[in-house]
């Protein structure tokens, strides 16, 4: 996390996406770019596709065919534990704490992809919870605190490109304002970040852009500038 | 001479040492199961024959190449791993993500396959091997005889469930197989090799399961047909243990030898069923197992 955010330099580019479960095709042809240092959204309704779409670029879907070039190098081809390797850092949906687990050894579990990656030490001084609780089951923790857990677990190993899925759900509004507080310290340490959002008002100050999906594609793409612009278009996209 | 319910003493110990002794195998062979159904979600009906290639070869070891008990205690149990790691690499993992019932059906016809084979060769009347010399004997306790190999049997069985209790429980290469057990799948995209950790844990599991075959090789008779028999018995220690539970499996292998024994005693009869009704019972009464967590 040495480097300097260098915007122009291209992390990620999906290009004709898509992915199927089964019989299901979920996503019809995403094409998006992420440049490294950027907090990109992805917006849109459930069953939009968006959660899927990280997935898909983690190599945890059934099928996928078109292209996802991470630093450009294409990964169409790479298992799941090469494109960690990568550097590619995911944070599922509803968490994925280990429950035989304890903190420390969910802390722990993901090996060390890249150096750079936050020391122990560092991540116990910016989640003290997690620290006092290191020795507790993974899923005895708070929602909260077991976000901060799944977050911290991928700043340990150095990834410099963070794929989080629906990290404010369901947690208290404090909550919710500290993990924003940490979202703004990595986008300062240069990670890229691409965030499925459900809580637009967490997501909006944070991003650079937004990409609103639809029915597995991608409808729109608003720059952070754009947004005052496009709210009325944005609501209908999210139904709000 | 003491006697303890109109039973001698002696008897009775000796009773519960050969029901030690057979829990320390059960245990041995559950706790492979459970490793490999915590990971692959296999029920793997080819344990018994595994246990069973574990003897046969300590057997053949020696009388083809001269390979001695000591050397066949570590070399045995590598080969059938070996064995094991080619079973899941060229057969299992090509069914993986199907129903349950593709690979209890591979894992059993592998099983019979090998026995098949090895009945063909070596007949079904078993091979002798004799016990090495330094096992020839025992102490007298006082209140009971305890032949030394019986001794090193308990001892072995115990010190290798325990250490891979630890292994599991407090080591990192633990932690990867208890996540791996919850969610293999957020593991992987966390970086690890995990086709590569499901190869290893079979080869593991059914290495104990050779391992125990090695300890057997000595006291019981050696047939290509011992491991059909012993597996089903195992299977019941696993339902009542809890599939899964990997200090379940320890110990409810080691109670119900204990059972067994203690049945053998107090009513012969019942020696052989008395740990199917334990099955029952538990079944009706705690359906995940004693050790098992709640569904």
């Amino acid at each position: 996390m040495s480097q300097a955010p260098q915007k122009e330099y291209e992390q990620l580019r999906v290009s004709g996406l898509h992915a199927f479960y089964g019989e299901s095709h979920i996503l019809h042809g995403i094409d998006l770019v992420v440049n490294r240092g950027e907090l990109v959204t992805l917006l849109g309704r459930n069953g939009a596709g968006r959660s899927t779409t990280l997935k898909a670029i983690m190599n945890m879907v059934g099928r996928r065919t078109g292209s996802i070039m991470i630093n450009g190098e294409e990964t169409m081809s790479c298992p799941p534990h090469h494109i960690a390797r990568l550097g590619v850092g995911y944070c599922p949906e509803h968490r994925g704490i280990f429950s035989e687990l304890n903190v420390q050894e969910n802390l722990t579990l993901p090996p060390v992809v890249r150096s750079g990656g936050m020391a122990l030490e560092e991540i116990y001084n910016m989640f003290p919870n997690l620290y006092e609780r290191r020795l507790s089951m993974g899923t005895k923790l708070s929602g909260g605190e077991q976000q901060m857990l799944a977050m911290a677990r991928i700043l340990r190993t150095g990834a410099n490109m963070l794929l989080l899925d629906e990290i404010t759900e369901g947690l208290a509004p404090v909550i919710v304002e500290k993990l924003a507080e940490v979202l703004i310290k990595l986008k300062e340490k240069g990670l890229t970040i691409i965030l499925v959002e459900q809580n637009f008002h967490f997501a909006a100050p944070l991003a650079d852009r937004h990409y609103v999906m639809e029915h597995g594609l991608i409808a729109e793409e608003i720059s952070a500038g754009e947004l005052e612009a496009k709210q009325a278009m944005l609501n209908n996209y999210l139904g709000v | 001479m003491s006697m303890i319910l109109g039973v001698p003493l002696a008897v009775l110990s000796g009773q519960l040492l050969l029901g030690v002794i057979n829990g320390a195998f059960y245990a041995l062979l559950s706790l492979g199961l459970a490793v490999i159904f915590g990971l692959l979600k296999i029920i793997n009906f080819a344990h018994g024959a595994m246990y069973m290639l574990g003897a046969m070869a300590t057997v053949i070891l020696f009388d083809t190449l001269g390979v001695n008990y000591w050397v066949a205690l570590f070399v045995a149990p590598v080969l059938v791993g070996c064995l094991g790691m080619a079973i899941e690499y060229f057969l299992l993992r090509r069914i993986g993500g199907q129903d349950h019932i593709y690979s209890l059906l591979l894992t059993f016809g592998v099983a019979l396959m090998i026995q098949g084979i090895l009945t063909n060769i070596y007949g079904v009347s078993g091979l002798r091997y004799s016990m090495p010399d330094v096992f020839k004997g025992g102490m007298n306790l006082g209140f009971m005889f305890l032949p030394y190999y019986r001794a090193w049997v308990i001892v072995m069985a115990l010190l290798v469930c325990f250490g891979t209790w630890f292994m599991i429980e407090k080591t990192k290469l633990g932690a990867y197989l208890r996540a791996g057990t919850e969610d293999s799948q957020l593991l992987q995209g966390f970086g690890i090799n995990v086709p590569l950790l499901v190869s290893l844990t079979y080869g593991f599991g059914v290495m104990l399961a050779a391992f125990a075959g090695v300890l057997a090789a000595p006291i019981y008779s050696v047939t290509p047909g011992m491991g059909s028999h012993i597996l089903i018995v195992v299977f019941a220690v696993v339902v009542i243990g809890g599939m899964g539970s990997i200090a379940g499996a320890i110990i409810t292998g080691i109670l119900m030898g204990v059972v067994e024994g203690l049945t053998k005693t107090f009513y012969p009869q019942a020696s052989s069923a008395v740990i199917f009704l334990v099955m029952v019972v538990v079944l009706l009464i705690r359906p995940s197992g004693l050790f098992g967590k709640e569904a």
